[in-house]
């Protein structure tokens, strides 16, 4: 498996996104696996703020060169702020995935849902298992 | 499932690190670094490409320039020895079976380079519309193509190329020693960009491949794959085979005008051809820049003034102009450039505008 990097105090979801803790919001992006298997992003898609979220729903789109992928909703909630510099150079989401490349924040509506997502650990054993 | 095919130039792509994806029923690589970075390449140094999934047909006796000549829409009879020309194989209603590049190889033989979707397809009209004192003969399994395209290919290419056997210029074709092989070297491509596309033996193919990347290295010489082969062609406002063109569409909906020889030649499709210029408001391939925040995808609809009047045909982001461009079809009134349209994305109607092709 190639080298990927999953930050340890992060949690994640099946479909390769990063989440945040920060207070009693969290921040959201795509995990090193995500921008490496959609090579050149080019476009990203966002929820306008005040948007509201459902966990597994699809909110926004994310674009490479040859393909449109949807980005899901880990967790239900309020869409608080959103990356503005991806409008303009989309492509710090491969440079910088977890740090300037964040997508957008969100107030949780039921923090609970934050307890069915996976540790760095069981977020890499689910990329090894579909490497393989 | 069948499994897919691999050129002879498949474990060089994996020792390269490439992304493997499905075309054609072929094995082949998308990218090896970045579409982005390898598009670059191509327009600023050169690029290397596997095209071995391509078809060749050959013909040859008597008959075969006369039989060609019915078969296509350009000129054959003129067509010199060592020579190539882009043309069509039409249908019977006028819509294309493929866009075919032709090489005449000697007075009585010639090959067509047919897309990968539609090999068995081609021989099998070919061999149905030829006729006798034709041998139809199908070479593409034996064959390997290399396309070598970009401002520094021919520099790199001449390095490696015996002295005896010059370089071809454009659209013509030369025997040549490159790298210790004997190769058919064509002054062709589909990048828009200057370069050769190069005919060896399934033998000789993988060490050609890494003898021209080794000795392009200090230039920035990178393996390109199928995705910037697109984003490349897209540019240029090169038609794509089950995208701007399918069986369908006429030659001259999708500008290709000037690879048609006059209709009362007689060629298979002139008849439909000629019907089908009465008609009203044909539609019209034309090329398009996102004005507003969007990209076009192939299949999007185009809108005008909240009416859907055509479909986009190919989009993609630019990397050379920076821009998301596209080609589509529409109706001729509404085909000038500087027309405003709308591409349907997603739902939502994003501003786009008709240019003067090749973009940029």
């Amino acid at each position: 498996m190639a080298d990927y990097e999953f930050p340890e105090e992060l949690i994640y979801t099946k479909e390769d996104e990063w989440v945040r803790r920060e207070g009693d919001d969290v921040v959201i992006g795509v995990t090193d696996f995500a921008q490496n298997q959609l090579g050149d992003i080019v476009f990203v898609e966002l929820p306008e703020v005040g948007t509201a979220t459902e966990a597994g729903v699809p909110f926004g789109t994310i674009e490479s060169v040859k393909a449109v992928s949807d980005l899901f909703a880990p967790i239900s909630g309020e869409v608080l702020s959103i990356n503005e510099a991806l409008e303009d150079n989309p492509e710090l989401v491969n440079e910088a995935c977890y740090g300037e490349g964040w997508l957008f924040s969100l107030r949780p509506s039921d923090p609970s849902e934050l307890d069915r997502l996976l540790d760095a650990k069981a977020y890499r054993a689910s990329v090894a298992e579909r490497e393989s | 499932m069948t499994e897919e095919r691999r050129t002879a130039l498949h474990a060089c792509h994996l020792r390269l690190g490439a992304r493997m994806v499905s075309f054609a029923g072929w094995d082949m690589p998308v990218q090896y670094s970045s579409i982005k970075e390898e598009h670059r390449a191509v327009r600023e140094r050169a690029g290397l490409f596997d095209v071995s999934h391509m078809g060749q047909i050959q013909l040859s006796g008597r008959r075969a320039i006369e039989a060609c000549e019915a078969l296509v829409t350009c000129p054959v009879a003129t067509l010199g020895v060592n020579r190539a020309r882009y043309g069509l194989m039409l249908n019977d209603e006028g819509g294309c079976v493929d866009d075919v590049m032709l090489t005449r190889i000697a007075e009585d033989a010639l090959f067509l380079c047919v897309n990968a979707s539609n090999v068995a397809l081609a021989r099998e009209w070919i061999e149905s519309k030829v006729g006798d004192g034709v041998k139809v003969e199908d070479r593409s399994r034996a064959t390997s193509l290399i396309a070598f395209q970009g401002p520094a290919a021919a520099a790199v290419l001449a390095r490696l190329t015996s002295a005896d056997t010059p370089l071809p210029k454009r659209f013509r074709v030369a025997r040549c020693e490159i790298g210790g092989a004997r190769v058919l070297a064509s002054g062709t491509g589909y990048t828009g960009s200057p370069g050769f596309e190069i005919y060896t033996a399934n033998a000789d193919a993988p060490r050609l491949f890494e003898a021209i990347l080794e000795e392009g290295a200090n230039e920035g010489v990178l393996p390109a794959g199928l995705g910037a082969r697109d984003t490349l062609r897209l540019e240029a406002a090169l038609p794509l085979y089950g995208h701007e063109l399918d069986a369908t569409t006429s030659p001259f909906e999708a500008g290709l005008d000037r690879f048609v020889k006059p209709l009362d030649s007689g060629f298979i499709g002139s008849a439909a051809l000629a019907e089908r210029a009465h008609e009203s408001d044909p539609r019209r391939l034309v090329g398009f820049e996102m004005t507003g925040r969007g990209i076009a995808r192939a299949d999007y609809e185009i809108m005008h003034e909240g009416d859907v009047v055509g479909r986009v045909t190919s989009g993609a982001p630019s990397p050379t102009l920076g821009k998301s461009i596209g080609l589509g079809y529409v109706p001729r009134s509404k085909s000038e450039i500087g027309q405003a349209l709308t591409i349907l994305i997603r739902g939502k109607g994003v501003a786009a505008e008709i240019v003067e092709t090749p973009f940029g």
